[in-house]
């Protein structure tokens, strides 16, 4: 009885009351959240996860800003069928840079992951163009301004820069390369393509649109879509090298 | 606004009255000197600073998009001087009393601005989220257009039903609420109609935003970083004005709705900094980058993304349900001890929960089980909670033959119940293997979303309009009927076609042959979800039109002439 009548003192000060919500509030998340960032099996180590070039990180950019998270997972769970469909489970380590995250939660479409490389570059185009031309029981929207709009990036360098502040490793001569390194990866056959891939190992260079005049939003988000994934190799990782 | 003039006119015929007309001159001249407030000097002030910075920010904005935006700060700002100056020219020199007669003078104008803004959003909401339904079932209705593709019309969706018709009942439920309970007038004097006009014109950016393609991608914190700044600006604003109003309170105790609200507020204002916490890239950019990356972001998202559940659209409503269904059925909270226990262990069990959003994932197995353990714990305050809602009823649950809105408001109550029993049940790892990424969620989201958040959202909505503009009842509680009936149709259709879609679809991507090959390819687990998408659309279909119904009958109360209609009004079939 007199334990329940302590209560009445948060009923009766609404600041300690503010204070006991907030104190109860923080446990949980405080226990979850901060040894993530201090547990070093958190995140495991790999080769190969590079930052995302420019052209990359442009096409992801616009990966974003059309919602695709909304109906595509970029998280392959460590069950049978997904393994057998999609490739590797995903480590976290494969998404050490991303910023924000695109793990995603419905998959109306199929995960993404892991789709680098499994389609042509001409597949893309097409798909993003029409899905249902490529795939007639297909529910995604098309995406036909991609191809038409110009990649408007004259500013990635700014991007670049502050994620190199938030701790992605971004070299000072990344971020002045950024523009020309952009260039140079949606173009086939350019010069500079070795000094990029210098810089971002495994860098896919080439014309991916299709259409060599101009840089596109298509360019980049299939540079985007066909580096997923990629970046690890599986025959050279060992899943116990992790295991505590 | 009549009525502040009304109120207004009938003060300076009282000045009038005495006898001696140079005496008034006088006792005027010491009691009202008339003055800017320090709220006002300071928010003109403010304001006026905002528009040019914004002006300045659309000259040099990377993209045209970001200076629409900016330029809609300015016209804002440059309103809000205006009506700041347009009000002190206008008003009395003492600004309102907080009591007159030993009676409190509450302030309504805000709580009636948030219910209208409410029902408007609401409908906004619902049919947008009915063409998203469309476009699943249809894709050709994506219409090849970017602001109308799937992937920006999704967070418009769950953006205008969450924050826009939830937020705006929130804010109008927690104004009203608050008054009533502590018999004190509404704290602050511009500021309770900076917070709901604040928030409204957040709606307005976020919405736009996402159409323009202006996302960070986290869901339902798809705001870029300068609605983010704004938000906090004006969620400061709702919390002082709350607690102001809570500390002038003529009650000794606080009630059991006012914790709900504040846990609610101080929530959403600590998830809000910690999931949004981003560095844009200029000031001119509306693009922004996030501190967090990788596992580390997923589980910050989650632990915001959960408890905007647990505390935007559940300690809130739940605010909702212990003062309303008591008002309604008159009748007394059932249990004082039990409102203590669920208060205390929701709120602390509910932050746990969100690695459940993450299960089989790269999140360490340790933050996954946690987050499961707690997530089927949250069962029993959950149900605690329901039971206290539920059992308020005794010896009034008669009056649900009678009376549609408390109906409304039972019912919201038994579907909480159930989406809190089925959410622990999806949080079982073994369960979430079948049910995440598919449809199921999307179900089991709809049934907490209408059954419980919308239904208990109308009930109180039906039951503050009479309230807020001085009418006997409602114009028809036939329509109410109808109204009640119709959606809740609607909302069995829904979520009886997401179980379906959801299990089968799950089924299907981990079928096997004999041979031990995977039995289906991807898209031909999509092609059997359309009969369910066409269900789940007319579902939503018939939601929209009960809420069209609503509100046709609030609009009727709201303009009746006299004070409330007679029963038996001919009901409005419903147009199908």
């Amino acid at each position: 009885m007199s334990l329940w009548n302590k209560h009445a003192i948060l009923e009766k000060n609404s600041i300690i009351l503010v204070i006991g919500v907030l104190i109860v509030i923080a446990i949980g998340g405080l226990v979850e959240i901060v040894p993530l960032f201090y547990l070093k099996s958190t995140i495991e180590r790999v080769e190969g996860v590079r930052p995302y070039t420019p052209l990359e990180l442009a096409g992801r950019n616009i990966y974003v800003r059309e919602g695709c998270y909304n109906c595509h997972s970029q998280q392959i769970r460590p069950l049978r069928d997904e393994i057998e469909r999609y490739g590797h489970y995903s480590l976290a380590a494969e998404s050490m840079y991303d910023r924000p995250f695109q793990w995603g939660s419905k998959r109306t479409g199929p995960d993404l992951a892991r789709v680098g490389a499994k389609y042509s570059d001409d597949w893309h185009r097409d798909h993003l163009k029409s899905p249902k031309s490529v795939v007639p029981g297909s529910v995604m929207p098309a995406y036909p301004w991609l191809a038409e709009t110009e990649l408007k990036a004259d500013t990635i360098a700014d991007d670049l820069k502050v994620q190199a502040a938030l701790g992605v490793p971004y070299s000072a001569e990344m971020i002045e390369k950024a523009v020309s390194d952009l260039k140079a990866q949606a173009t086939t056959d350019d010069p500079d393509a070795d000094a990029l891939q210098k810089r971002y190992p495994k860098a896919l260079a080439r014309d991916f649109d299709g259409n060599p005049q101009r840089i596109t939003e298509a360019d980049a988000l299939i540079a985007y879509l066909q580096m997923l994934g990629t970046q690890v190799d599986f025959k050279l990782y060992d899943d116990k090298a992790n295991i505590r | 606004m009549v009525r502040a003039r009304v109120a207004k006119a009938g003060s300076e015929r009282g000045v009038r009255l005495p006898s001696r007309p140079g005496l008034s001159d006088m006792a005027q001249t010491i009691t009202s000197q008339k003055n800017m407030t320090f709220g006002e000097v300071g928010a003109a002030a403010a304001f006026a600073a905002l528009a040019v910075l914004s002006i300045v920010v659309a000259a040099k904005a990377y993209t045209p998009e970001y200076a629409f935006h900016a330029y809609l700060f300015a016209a804002g700002s440059l309103w809000a001087v205006f009506k700041i100056l347009d009000r002190y020219y206008d008003r009395p020199a003492d600004l309102p009393p907080l009591e007159i007669a030993g009676k409190p003078n509450y302030s309504m104008g805000p709580v009636r601005f948030a219910t209208v803004a409410a029902m408007v959003w609401g409908i906004a909401g619902f049919a947008v989220g009915l063409l998203a339904a469309l476009q699943l079932a249809f894709p050709v209705l994506n219409l090849d257009l970017p602001w109308l593709s799937f992937g920006r019309i999704r967070p418009l969706h769950t953006s205008a039903v969450i924050f826009a018709f939830g937020g705006n009942v929130l804010i109008a439920t927690s104004f009203y609420v608050v008054q009533r309970t502590c018999r004190a007038r509404l704290a602050g004097d511009i500021a309770p109609w900076f917070v709901v006009l604040g928030y409204n014109f957040f709606i307005v950016i976020a919405g736009t935003g996402y159409l323009l393609g202006i996302t960070q991608s986290k869901e339902y914190a798809e705001p870029e970083w300068y609605a983010d700044l704004w938000l906090t600006v004006v969620w400061v604003a709702y919390f002082l004005v709350f607690l102001g109003t809570v500390m002038r309170r003529k009650e000794p105790h606080i009630y059991v709705a006012n914790w709900f609200y504040l846990a609610f507020i101080l929530t959403i204002a600590v998830l809000h900094l910690g999931n949004n916490a981003a560095v844009p890239v200029s000031l001119f950019s509306p693009k922004s980058y996030i501190v967090w990356a990788g596992v580390q972001d997923a589980l910050v998202q989650w632990w915001y993304g959960h408890n905007a559940v647990g505390f935007f659209l559940t300690a809130g409503f739940l605010a909702l349900m212990y003062y309303f269904i008591p008002k309604r059925a008159d009748r007394p909270v059932y249990s004082y001890r039990l409102s203590i226990i669920h208060f205390w262990a929701l709120i602390f069990l509910y932050i746990w929960a969100g690695p459940h959003h993450l299960h089989y994932t790269a999140l360490p197995d340790w933050a996954q089980t946690l987050g499961m353990t707690f997530s089927v714990m949250l069962w029993m305050p959950s149900w605690g909670g329901m039971i206290n809602g539920l059992m308020t009823l005794s010896g009034a649950w008669d009056k649900l033959r009678t009376d549609p809105v408390l109906r409304m408001m039972v019912v919201s109550v038994a579907f909480y119940g159930m989406a809190t029993f089925e959410g622990p049940l999806m949080s079982v790892k073994a369960v979430n293997s079948l049910s995440h990424y598919t449809d199921w969620t999307i179900g089991h989201v709809h049934s907490g979303a209408l059954g419980w958040v919308a239904y208990i959202s109308f009930g109180a909505i039906y039951c503050l309009v009479p309230w807020l503009w001085n009418r006997k009842g409602l114009y028809s509680t036939k329509l109410v009927n109808w109204h009640f009936w119709i959606s809740t149709i609607g909302i069995v259709l829904y979520i009886s076609a997401m179980w379906v879609s959801g299990i089968l679809q799950g089924l299907m991507w981990r079928a096997y042959t004999s041979l031990g090959f995977l039995e289906y390819s991807f898209i031909e687990t999509v092609e059997a979800m359309h009969p369910f998408y066409v269900i789940r659309a007319m579902g939503g279909a018939l939601f929209l039109v009960g809420a069209l119904m609503m509100a046709w009958n609030l609009w009727k109360t709201i303009t009746a002439t006299e004070a409330a209609a007679p029963e038996g009004q001919p009901a409005l079939v419903p147009a199908e």
